[in-house]
C-alpha cells in the first residue's frame, strides 16, 4: 500500500469512528438535559431514569471520545508533520478552545454524575446543560478547522511561508460557520433517530412501556427537529461551496462542463473518462437555482481544471446522493411524524409507526458519514484548498499500512466495546422498581 | 520575560500537573498488574475505585499540552512526530487500549475471568504508555532527533532506541508508580492494604532513586548537553536540591507510616523533577536544533494562546474545584454508608 493511502485511510478511520462517538456524546447530554428538566416540571420518576440512564451513556461515550480524539491530535503530527509545521500556528487557535471545552465538559459530566443529592437541583440541571454546551463548542470549535482547509484565510503567504496570520479570521473562515452548525445539526440528527430506532425496537420487544415511550418522544423530537433545520444549514452550506469552492461543487454534482443554468442532478453514475453523468435524474435550472438563488447563474465545471486536479468525482457525487436522499427521506418522515402527532397520538400504540421509526433510524448516521465523505474526499488533492496538496504534507516515515492496519483493528474492538455496553447500561430492561420509587439510583 | 517562554512554561506546567495526577493512574496500572497476597483482590479494587471517577480528566492535561505544542511551537511538534514516530504510536496504542480496556471493566458486568482478561490489558497498556511517554522526553534531551526537508537524518529507531531514553522511560515509569503506591496509601482505611502500598511505595521510590542516579551517569556518554544543563543552569540546582529534600521528608513519612504527609512530599518530589528537567531543557525544545525562540509561532498567535489560557483558567479553576468539593461529600458519603451497612 501506497503510504499517502494508507496515512489517508488511517486518518480516515480514526475520524469516521471519532465522528459516530463523538456525536452521540454530543446529543445524549440534550436529551439527558431535556428529560431532567421534565423530571423536575412534572415529577415522573421514569424521566428521572431516562437522565441517568444517557448520563452514564454519556459517560461512556465521553470516556472513548477522549481516547479517539487523543489519538487524532497525535495523527495530526504522525501523518501529516508538514501540515502541522506551516499551519499549527493557524489553525493552533480553534483546537487550544476546544481543549478547554473539552475540559469544561468532564468537570460538568463529573458534577452531574456525582451530584444528584450533592447539589442543588437548579445546578444540577445547569451542570447537564453545561454539558451539553460544551459538547456543542468542542464540535463547532473543530469543525471550524476542517473549515480553514477548505477555504483557507487569515494569513499571507511570504516566501511560501504563512506570515501576518490573524487567528481569529483564520478561525471564522467562510466555511467554517456553515460546516460547524451542519455538523452539528448533523449530529442531532444522527443520534436522535439512533435513539429513536433503539427504543422503538425495544418497545416492539417488550411491550408498551412508559419507559421506551418517553425516549422515543424526546429523542424524535431532538432528531426531529434537528433535520427540518438541516436543510436550511445545508443550502447555505451548498450556496457557500459553489462561492469558494466552485471544482467541489461540480464534482459533488459531477458537473463536467461550465454551463448558465445547469441542472440539478439526482442520483446518476459520473464517467470521468467520457466526462458525462448517466442515468441521472435531471431538474433543468436546479443546480444554478440552488447554488445562487438564479436560474441562470454560471457554473463552474470540472473542465476549469486539469484532470489530474480532480477528485475521485464519482465517489464524491455517489456519497453526496446518498446524504442528500438520507437527508431528504428523514426530513419527510419528521414532517409526516409531526402530523400524525397532532392528530393520532400516543403514536407509540401504532406498530407500523414503530417498524418505520426502527427502519430510517440508521439513515442519519449513513448521511453523516456520507457527508464526511463529501466534504473530505471533495477537497482532494489539496489538503489546504488550493495552497498545500495532501500528497507534499503527508509523513517520509515508511510502513504506515502497517500502524493503519494496528489503528483499524483497534478501532473496531472500541467499537464493539462502546455498542455492547451502551447495550448493557443505556437500553437495558428498567425494573419495576425503579419507575415506582422517586430518586432512585441507577 | 517572552510570550513564548511564558507557553512553554505553561506547557511545563500542564506537564506537571498531568504527571502528578495522569501520571498516579498510569502507576495504579502497574501495581493493578501486581497486585499480590491475600488481599489481592481489595487491593484491586482500591485501584479501581481510586482512579475510576478522575482518569478521563486527568487525561485532558496530556491533550492541553499536545495542542498547545503544535499551535505555539508548530516545528517542535513536526520534529517530534517525525523523529519519534515510533514511540509515540506506541504511547497511543497504550492510550487506545488502556481507555478501552478500562471503560470495559468498569461498566463490565459478566464472567470474571473475561473482567480478569481485561484487567490485564489495562494493567500492560498502563505500563506501556508511561515507558514510552519518558522515552520520548528522553530522546528530545539528547542529540538525537534531527529532521531535515522532512526526514528523519537518524531514521525512526536510532532517535530512541539507544540507553540514554530508555532509561528515562524506565525512571518515569518507576516516578509514576512510586507516585500511584503513595497516592493509594490513603485511599482505604485498612491498615493491611496501607501497609501493602507503603512497601511497594518504598521499593519503588529506591527504584527510582536507582534510575535517576543511572540517568545522570549515562547522560554522560549520549545526553552531554542536558547533563551541562543540569549541572550549570542557575535554578537546577535550587530545583534538585529541593527534589531531593522532597524524597527525604516523602520517604521517613512513609517509614512512620505518615501517608498524608508522604502523599504531598511525593507528589512535591515528582512535580520538582519535572519542572526540573523542563528548566534544565531551556531553552531547547528539542536537541539540539530547536529552541523556544527558533520553533516559536509567530508573537500575536502567542500573545493570543496566552489569552486563551487565561480565560480558560478563569472557567476552570473553579469549576474544578467545585468538582473535587462535590466528590470529597460523595466519598464521605460513601464510606458513612459503608460504616452504617452491618457485615
Amino acid at each position: 500500500m501506497d503510504n499517502l493511502i494508507a496515512a489517508r485511510s488511517q486518518m480516515g478511520i480514526s475520524l469516521a469512528f471519532h465522528i459516530i462517538f463523538a456525536t452521540i456524546g454530543v446529543s445524549l447530554p440534550l436529551m439527558m438535559t431535556i428529560a431532567e428538566s421534565r423530571w423536575r416540571s412534572n415529577g415522573d420518576p421514569v424521566y428521572l431514569l431516562l437522565a441517568k440512564r444517557w448520563a452514564k451513556g454519556t459517560t461512556i461515550l465521553f470516556a472513548v471520545g477522549a481516547v479517539s480524539g487523543t489519538v487524532l491530535s497525535f495523527e495530526l503530527g504522525l501523518l501529516w508533520p508538514r501540515f502541522m509545521q506551516y499551519a499549527g500556528a493557524v489553525i493552533g487557535m480553534p483546537f487550544s478552545l476546544e481543549g478547554f471545552a473539552f475540559f469544561t465538559e468532564a468537570i460538568f459530566l463529573g458534577i452531574y454524575l456525582y451530584g444528584w443529592d450533592r447539589v442543588p437541583g437548579w445546578f444540577h440541571l445547569f451542570s447537564g446543560c453545561v454539558v451539553a454546551i460544551s459538547g456543542v463548542l468542542s464540535a463547532i470549535f473543530v469543525t471550524l478547522v476542517n473549515g480553514w482547509m477548505n477555504t483557507p484565510t487569515g494569513f499571507n503567504i511570504v516566501a511560501g511561508k504563512f506570515e501576518n496570520i490573524r487567528p481569529f479570521v483564520a478561525m471564522f473562515n467562510p466555511a467554517g460557520i456553515p460546516e460547524a452548525v451542519h455538523m452539528v445539526l448533523a449530529a442531532y440528527t444522527a443520534a436522535g433517530f439512533a435513539t429513536a430506532g433503539v427504543h422503538g425496537w425495544l418497545l416492539l420487544r417488550r411491550g408498551r412501556n412508559r419507559f421506551d415511550e418517553v425516549a422515543i418522544g424526546i429523542a424524535l423530537f431532538v432528531g426531529g427537529s434537528a433535520v427540518l433545520l438541516q436543510s436550511v444549514s445545508g443550502d447555505a452550506l451548498a450556496r457557500m461551496v459553489a462561492a469558494r469552492q466552485p471544482m467541489k461543487l461540480a464534482s459533488l454534482e459531477s458537473q463536467f462542463q461550465t454551463e448558465a443554468g445547469a441542472p440539478f442532478r439526482i442520483g446518476g453514475l459520473p464517467f470521468p473518462n467520457k466526462r458525462e453523468t448517466k442515468y441521472a435524474i435531471e431538474i433543468p435550472y436546479g443546480l444554478s437555482l440552488l447554488s445562487f438563488h438564479n436560474p441562470h447563474a454560471l457554473i463552474k465545471g470540472l473542465d476549469q481544471e486539469p484532470e489530474s486536479d480532480w477528485p475521485n468525482v464519482r465517489i464524491v457525487h455517489i456519497s453526496f446522493q446518498i446524504m442528500v436522499g438520507c437527508g431528504s427521506v428523514l426530513t419527510l418522515f419528521a414532517v409526516a411524524a409531526g402530523w400524525l402527532y397532532w392528530k393520532r397520538r400516543p403514536l407509540s400504540k401504532h406498530v407500523w409507526f414503530l417498524k418505520a421509526v426502527i427502519i430510517i433510524s440508521p439513515l442519519g448516521y449513513v448521511a453523516l458519514e456520507a457527508g464526511w465523505m463529501v466534504t473530505e474526499l471533495g477537497r482532494q488533492p489539496w489538503i489546504i484548498y488550493h495552497l498545500m496538496r495532501t500528497k507534499d504534507a503527508v509523513t517520509s516515515m515508511p510502513n504506515v499500512a502497517i500502524t493503519f492496519l494496528v489503528m483499524t483493528a483497534l478501532y473496531a474492538i472500541l467499537g464493539v466495546i462502546v455498542v455492547w455496553l451502551l447495550s448493557r447500561h443505556v437500553i437495558v430492561a428498567p425494573a419495576t422498581t425503579q419507575l415506582e420509587r422517586r430518586g432512585v439510583l441507577v | 520575560m517572552n510570550a513564548e517562554v511564558i507557553l512553554a512554561g505553561v506547557m511545563l506546567a500542564a506537564l506537571v500537573v498531568y504527571s502528578l495526577l495522569g501520571g498516579a493512574d498510569y502507576g495504579a496500572g502497574l501495581w493493578d498488574l501486581m497486585c499480590s497476597g491475600l488481599r489481592r483482590e481489595d487491593q484491586r479494587d482500591l485501584i479501581a475505585r481510586a482512579i475510576q471517577p478522575v482518569w478521563e480528566a486527568n487525561h485532558i492535561w496530556l491533550i492541553l499540552v499536545v495542542v498547545l505544542t503544535f499551535s505555539g511551537f508548530p516545528s517542535a511538534f513536526s520534529y517530534i512526530s517525525l523523529g519519534l514516530a515510533v514511540p509515540i504510536f506506541v504511547i497511543l496504542l497504550g492510550i487506545v487500549l488502556r481507555g478501552s480496556s478500562y471503560v470495559f471493566r468498569a461498566y463490565f458486568t459478566g464472567s470474571v475471568r473475561t473482567q480478569l482478561y481485561w484487567g490485564k490489558v489495562f494493567s500492560i497498556s498502563s505500563c506501556i504508555t508511561p515507558l514510552f511517554l519518558g522515552i520520548v522526553i528522553g530522546a528530545i534531551s539528547s542529540d538525537s532527533v534531527l529532521v531535515k526537508d522532512g526526514l528523519s537524518e537518524n531514521g525512526f529507531l536510532r532517535t530512541w532506541f539507544y540507553p540514554f531514553p530508555l532509561i528515562v522511560g524506565v525512571l518515569s515509569l518507576s516516578l509514576f508508580a512510586y507516585l500511584s503506591a503513595c497516592y493509594l496509601t490513603i485511599e482505604t482505611d485498612n491498615a493491611a492494604l496501607q501497609s501493602d502500598f507503603r512497601t511497594r511505595a518504598l521499593i519503588s521510590g529506591i527504584v527510582s532513586i536507582v534510575m535517576a542516579v543511572l540517568t545522570y551517569v549515562i547522560a554522560g556518554d549520549s545526553a552531554k548537553s542536558i547533563r551541562d544543563g543540569l549541572a550549570r543552569a542557575p535554578y537546577v540546582g535550587l530545583i534538585e536540591c529541593s527534589a531531593a529534600v522532597a524524597a527525604l521528608i516523602a520517604f521517613q513519612a512513609l517509614w512512620s507510616r505518615r501517608y498524608f504527609r508522604a502523599r504531598m512530599a511525593a507528589a512535591v518530589q515528582v512535580a520538582l523533577i519535572v519542572a526540573g528537567w523542563g528548566v534544565a531543557q531551556y531553552p531547547y525544545l528539542v536537541r539540539p536544533q530547536l529552541t523556544i525562540a527558533n520553533s516559536t509561532a509567530p508573537p500575536n498567535i502567542v500573545s493570543a494562546l496566552l489569552i486563551a489560557v487565561a480565560g480558560g483558567a478563569v472557567i476552570l479553576i473553579p469549576s474544578l474545584i467545585l468538582l473535587l468539593l462535590v466528590f470529597k461529600t460523595h466519598r464521605e458519603s460513601i464510606s458513612a454508608d459503608a460504616n452504617s451497612t452491618p457485615v
